[in-house]
């Protein structure tokens, strides 16, 4: 047995107190689990503590929590391993337990997921849409058809991603990461009959498909790898290069300005890039009425950027290029894998590692090498 | 040590302060420059969005690239959004000798391959890394004292953590903490430091993006800190040159300066303030400038 330090976030609405941080010591085994040590707590202190769970086992999802600042499982997140994260986080090795964020407490560690998180998937009608004519018994599919939505079918709504999520932060209309997720699992089903109309109208929602700022907080707080984010831009990749689904928010025209840009330079033109986003892909975008608007609202600051020698004329006008036999050599690529032009599109091929796994001999190259820190440190 | 150097696209185009501010800084810390010049942009996500086997194929060309300068003992960028992009890519080429294969077989045109296991390091990483604390802070001729920092990573180098090799031995999403204390400055702690600067919806959801920036710089003033400092450029184009309309969306003044991270360690290694291009961002770092004039004066 070994003891450890819990801080844990204090709220009841109805006493009309403001929240508070109450700190407990338990007493458990170094592999025993968050939730254990709440419901230790619970059980030998204080029975009002507020938590919600219920299989104790990462599969039904209630017990999320913030830990340390970190969103996750309660019962997923040992006691050791908590406490070594919260001396990295300088606390002292003081567990901290705190409730979601983006959705409103209800009291204690218990957040409203009716109120935001069920809500949001509602809106991207999770159930299938039979694929007409219904047969008479099951759809025959191909096996390999369904292994594209395993990934999203792990989803255990707990809500991690939601709590997490940076563009919620700010816009909390945004369907996010959980939700989009969901909507993915039907988009990639063979036997789902709307897939346009579903992607349809998450391109065209200004909270939807393109309201995700790609900041990586859900694919961090996933407890099942289901990678919210990359579902979006899998959501994204079919609606506009797939279902050719041109959106009010600007996301496919910026999507197709930038690859037909560094197609045509090799390097990124920033001051083509804007324009085109708004007023479509070509030259001639800057002088589309959205594009006008835009950039006459920019005047202020790229004028300031001339005159500060920020800005280059030269690089503002043209861009910046590769030289003629590296940028041939981008363009081949361009052909090889899209194919030479729109009607001549090539197959796409996407590698998916949470279905391939990775190769035996595996070695992370993102691995650091053996200088560490601490020699470099004198701490 | 001599280093594959990729400075990639904005710090060419509309933070040119950032490259050139690198060029400056390099020699002071013995480190070679071979610059990249025929590699292509990294598709920042958005080409990835687009056509995920498109996206690794321009970063496998980039990194057959890096393996051809001979010496060079790795591969550095300058921009966390390269960082996240290429390692994304690259994490999916290692990880299966069949997709690599493929890949290389469009680059043989070129006459190009990529062979896995390529070290590619920010030059943040490379600091701490290879260069080391000891060796930086023995380097500093003016330390940045009383100068208050706010650290600003950018999504892309600090998630996702297992992918970027961040864990306790190599906290490299404390990196930046560590940097500042090492050039004499005083780290100052706000909520944003690893958050989104919004950049990537700027031209989707503009309200969202510059309410993400204006956040941050606002929770950094309230902070007290005199600049923040940013190893990516795409973050230094919504929280400085956007901060103006920031300022109108938030209706507060915020003129928080945001330094490039080569522009940071110039500073502390005894570049000025004009050799490293600070009077060339949108918000005038006066709080910096007033500070290293301050501490030559003193001098003197």
């Amino acid at each position: 047995m070994a003891e450890f330090q819990l801080r844990l976030r204090r709220f009841d609405p109805e006493s009309g107190e403001a929240a508070h941080w109450e700190q407990h010591t338990v007493d458990l085994e170094e592999h025993h689990s968050v939730l254990e040590g709440i419901l230790q707590t619970k059980a030998r202190v204080d029975g009002s503590i507020g938590i919600r769970c219920s299989c104790r086992a990462a599969i039904c999802g209630s017990c999320g929590v913030r830990i340390n600042g970190e969103p996750g499982l309660a019962c997923n997140t040992h006691l050791d391993h908590a406490r070594e994260a919260a001396i990295a986080a300088g606390t002292d090795g003081v567990i901290v337990v705190e409730p979601m964020g983006n959705m409103p407490v209800i009291k204690d560690l218990i957040v409203d997921m009716d109120a935001v998180h069920w809500k949001k998937i509602q809106r991207v009608t999770p159930w299938l849409i039979n694929r007409e004519p219904v047969p008479e018994r099951e759809y025959i599919v191909e096996r390999e058809s369904m292994v594209d939505v395993t990934q999203t079918m792990a989803c255990i709504q707990c809500g991690a991603c939601v709590s997490d999520c940076l563009s919620m932060e700010v816009d909390p209309g945004f369907i996010g990461p959980a939700a989009l997720a969901k909507a993915y699992r039907f988009v990639g089903d063979p036997r789902d009959d709307q897939h346009f109309e579903r992607l349809d109208d998450l391109a065209d929602d200004p909270q939807g498909i393109y309201d995700c700022t790609h900041c990586f907080k859900c694919v961090q707080a996933c407890p099942k790898e289901v990678n919210p984010m990359g579902q979006i831009m899998r959501l994204r990749r079919l609606a506009g290069s797939d279902h050719e689904i041109t959106d009010p928010n600007n996301g496919r025209r910026h999507e197709e300005a930038f690859t037909s840009l560094i197609r045509g330079y090799g390097l990124l033109h920033e001051a083509e890039l804007l324009p085109r986003s708004y007023g479509g892909d070509s030259w001639f975008g800057k002088f589309h009425p959205a594009a006008g608007k835009e950039l006459l609202a920019s005047l202020p600051v790229v004028i300031k950027g001339l005159l500060r020698g920020k800005v280059n004329p030269k690089t503002a006008a043209f861009g910046h290029k590769l030289p003629k036999p590296a940028l041939d050599s981008v363009r081949a690529i361009f052909d090889k894998v899209e194919g030479k032009s729109h009607s001549k599109r090539a197959e796409r091929y996407e590698l998916n590692l949470y279905v391939t796994g990775y190769d035996e001999d595996e070695h992370h190259a993102s691995e650091p090498s053996t200088t560490t820190p601490e020699q470099g440190s004198d701490k | 040590m001599k280093v594959a150097y990729w400075p990639g696209c904005v710090s060419r185009g509309f933070t040119p302060e950032l490259h050139g501010s690198m060029a400056k800084v390099a020699p002071l810390l013995d480190i070679e420059l071979v610059e990249l010049d025929r590699a292509n942009c990294c598709g920042a996500g958005v080409i990835a969005e687009h056509n995920q086997e498109l996206a690794d194929t321009l970063n496998a060309r980039t990194f057959a690239l890096a393996q051809g300068v001979e010496g060079a003992e790795l591969m550095m960028n300058i921009c966390s959004t390269c960082q996240g992009a290429q390692g994304e890519c690259q994490e999916r080429l290692d990880a299966n000798a069949s997709y690599r294969e493929h890949v290389n077989e469009t680059l043989a045109g070129e006459g190009l391959t990529y062979e896995k296991g390529l070290t590619n390091k920010n030059f943040l990483w490379l600091l701490v890394e290879e260069i080391g604390l000891d060796e930086l802070r023995g380097r500093v001729k003016r330390p940045l004292t009383d100068l208050r920092v706010g650290p600003f990573y950018g999504c892309y180098i600090v998630r996702p953590r297992h992918r970027l090799g961040i864990d306790a031995h190599n906290p490299r999403d404390h990196y930046l903490e560590m940097v500042i204390d090492a050039l004499g400055g005083t780290v100052t702690d706000y909520a944003g430091a690893r958050k989104c600067c919004g950049f990537p919806i700027i031209t989707m959801n503009k309200e969202a993006s510059l309410a993400q920036a204006g956040r941050h710089l606002g929770d950094a003033l309230e902070a007290e800190a005199d600049c923040l400092v940013t190893p990516c450029p795409l973050c230094h184009l919504n929280l400085d040159m956007q901060q103006p309309l920031a300022e109108g969306l938030l209706g507060r003044k915020l003129g928080m300066p945001v330094l490039h991270l080569p522009q940071l360690v110039g500073l502390a290694l005894g570049c000025s303030p004009s050799e490293l291009g600070l009077g060339r961002h949108i918000v005038k770092p006066t709080s910096v400038i007033d500070w290293s004039a301050a501490v030559v004066a003193s001098a003197a």
